[in-house]
């Protein structure tokens, strides 16, 4: 029943146990407004795009920094899963981080205000979604009860408000929202201007669309299954990696009774990407979500999958037999996906394929 | 959030009242109840005359009405106490009801604006709800948001909104134990958005502040769960809880949403937790029983309105919950009694 304290001080920093993964091609000067709040971190920069440029990373933060010659080289053939020209390639300072919890943001994100004025600590909200439980069984219709000033309403049983571990922070943005080309296209002044002051579970067995610009999780709990796809050069859609992430995701966690939370932080998103470009990549993936979605919503794992290794291999496997024929594309990615949790292994050979306390599914 | 023109003559406020001064209830709330026609209904159990003041246009209920209408149900249905106002759903012929409890004013928004509670339903229930994909950005047919990249174009016309449960500011809807243990936490955060409930998802509906479609979902709106120490304060009581789970099942059931969130009233200080979960705490325990039922019930693919929902639910109560606890049978009888007096009252 108490919500944990929310006051500054009381939130630990974590900063020997996260790693901030960010994907970029362009520049970092985006760090600069987050230094106050980013430079206790160590940053793991994944450089996409041609890897003999010469990414700048602002004086005095700690970080590793990747291009593709390294991943080339650090996963030798393994590397194919791992996309190339587009952000999804960040998945690649997933498997490479020891540390316990990710948090990963776009370059084109900066701090945002909160209605008060208030700069806005996004990654300490993050840690305080995920260090406090989710609650996927039952809806709470005020929110997340662990949050200073709330708690479970009249009607919550008690026997359901210890919670379940968080696995995923998934946080938002103000200003240019994430939209989908057509979208875009139709609507390009709109901004968000909302700030929705609540964090919230989402329900077991809801899907929802995951982004990856602003997103936290528990690598220790869910890590391999964050693997954003085959997206960008050479594969015929782009724009899904998150989302596809977010649905093996979503399906794993319902599996294994963990839980995601979305909602608060927000961060400030700067650049809307051009929507003609947008439709191009998404266009094929307009039509394929409609055979995606029916395929997650009804996607059972069997009792055997005790691990998220085990999940998501037998997610693989489906997604080879069900969708296989919507495009061959999806042949190639439920291959890629094996190679993934390959190469995942073979970067985390111990502790990261923990198998819940008591091996329960539900 | 957007604003829907709203056709007044298909509106009905229910006011249940508990109180016999409903003088100051209902000055707080001119501005907005002026305008609609009111159906107020007297707890039966409540001696005395209720006052209530000139400009509002309404028609009163009291026990003589509730006897005259109910006649030989009234041996399993109770109209005391917060079921007065379901005798109101009964009456009413609207096709929106919005009900807010008699001590409940109006909120203030974050900006300091009037919060007009009855329109904020109203757009609930007018707008499409999307049970079956979250969107991250919650309401997207309000002003200012949209589906969210990801969101499967199928899905995007949504489908009709059966519930629209608002919340509270000040005094939130905690049950006792909660309230007692915390007995300073008061809800200071206004959380400006609408959101669906998903389907199969199930929740705790308070009753306190609602709106519902009664032309979808009306018989769904029903008296059934009484706790053998009822009283009048809402942490004597979970007959709420029951019913708006009942409703989430038919909504699953017939594809309709729920929604959540705005609007939000404020929650007048009243009574004393401590002295509530001194008098009546099986609610609090029946909860364990009754959610895990809710959220296993499947109904049979033939039972295609409300009424039909219902009798299945009521059966499964009787075969399932009731062997534990007389609560359940009640429950169960007073469901299939409500059925057929809904049937009864609605053909006249």
């Amino acid at each position: 029943m108490a919500a944990i304290e929310a006051s500054k001080s009381s939130t630990p920093l974590l900063k020997d146990e996260l790693d901030i993964v960010i994907p970029t091609i362009r520049n970092l000067d985006f760090l600069e407004m987050w230094r106050p709040f980013f430079q206790p971190y160590h940053l793991i920069i994944v450089q996409d795009g041609d890897p003999s440029r010469t990414i700048k990373v602002p004086e005095g933060f700690d970080y590793e920094l990747y291009n593709r010659n390294d991943i080339n080289k650090i996963l030798g053939p393994k590397a194919s899963c791992i996309s190339f020209k587009d952000s999804a390639c960040r998945c690649f300072g997933y498997m490479v981080s020891k540390k316990k919890y990710i948090f990963t943001i776009d370059d084109d994100c900066f701090v945002a205000k909160d209605p008060s004025g208030k700069e806005i600590n996004a990654l300490e909200q993050h840690i305080k979604n995920l260090l406090s439980p989710s609650t996927p069984f039952f809806f709470n219709t005020l929110y997340d009860p662990y949050r200073d000033g709330a708690d479970f309403v009249r009607g919550y049983p008690f026997s359901l408000r210890e919670g379940v571990p968080t696995a995923v922070s998934h946080g938002l943005w103000l200003n240019i929202p994430d939209y989908d080309a057509p979208t875009q296209l139709v609507k390009p002044r709109e901004r968000n201007t909302r700030y929705v002051d609540a964090v919230m579970t989402i329900p077991k067995g809801t899907l929802f669309p995951m982004c990856g610009m602003n997103l936290g999780f528990n690598r220790e709990l869910i890590g391999p299954a964050m693997y954003f796809g085959l997206m960008g050069d050479g594969q015929p859609i782009g724009r899904y990696d998150d989302m596809w992430a977010g649905w093996c995701t979503k399906v794993i966690c319902d599996h294994l009774g963990l839980g995601i939370k979305t909602g608060l932080p927000y961060i400030w998103h700067s650049k809307a990407s051009n929507p003609f470009v947008n439709l191009k990549k998404e266009y094929k993936g307009i039509y394929w979500q409609e055979e995606l979605i029916p395929f997650f919503q009804s996607a059972t794992l069997s009792k055997e999958c005790t691990t998220v290794q085990k999940c998501y291999l037998e997610l693989a496997k489906q997604v080879k037999a069900k969708l296989g024929k919507v495009d061959d594309y999806f042949n190639k990615l439920a291959d890629a996906m094996v190679t993934w949790i390959e190469a995942w292994d073979e970067l985390n050979p111990s502790g990261a394929s923990t198998e819940l306390a008591n091996g329960s599914t539900k | 959030m957007s604003q829907i023109s709203i056709n007044h003559d298909e509106v009905d406020i229910v006011i249940g009242a508990l109180q016999l001064d409903l003088k100051s209830f209902m000055e707080e709330w001119r501005p907005v109840f002026s305008l609609f026609h009111l159906i107020i209904v007297k707890d039966p159990d409540l001696k005395g005359e209720l006052e209530i003041p000139a400009g509002f246009n309404f028609d009163l209920y009291t026990k003589s009405d509730i006897d005259g209408v109910v006649g030989s149900s009234s041996n399993a249905i109770s109209f005391s106490g917060y079921s007065c106002r379901y005798f109101g759903y009964l009456m009413s012929r609207k096709k929106y009801i919005i009900s807010i409890d008699d001590d409940c004013i109006p909120a203030r928004d974050s900006a300091g604006n009037f919060v007009d509670a009855v329109s904020q339903h109203i757009t609930n229930l007018s707008t499409p709800a999307t049970p079956f994909f979250f969107n991250t950005l919650y309401d997207p047919f309000c002003k200012g948001a949209d589906f969210v990249r990801g969101y499967p174009f199928s899905l995007r016309s949504g489908v009709d909104c059966g519930l629209s449960c608002g919340l509270w500011l000040n005094l939130a809807d905690l049950d006792a134990p909660t309230q007692a243990l915390k007995p300073e936490l008061r809800n200071t955060r206004y959380v400006d958005a609408v959101l669906t409930v998903p389907a199969r998802t199930m929740m705790p509906v308070s009753g306190i502040n609602i709106g519902f479609n009664r032309e979808l979902v009306g018989p769904a709106l029903l008296p059934a769960f009484r706790l053998a120490k009822e009283g009048n304060l809402r942490w004597e009581t979970v007959e709420d809880i029951w019913t708006g789970m009942c409703v989430k099942v038919v909504c699953d059931q017939l594809r309709l949403g729920v929604k959540s969130g705005l609007p939000y009233v404020w929650r007048k200080e009243r009574g004393d937790a401590i002295e509530s979960l001194k008098k009546e705490w099986e609610g609090v325990k029946l909860m364990e029983d009754v959610v895990p039922f809710f959220q296993s019930l499947r109904l049979s693919t033939s039972a295609a309105t409300a009424e039909d929902c219902l009798s299945e639910i009521a059966a499964v109560v009787k075969e399932q919950l009731a062997p534990a606890n007389p609560v359940f049978a009640r429950a169960a009888e007073t469901m299939v009694e409500w059925v057929k007096l809904w049937k009864r009252v609605q053909t006249q």
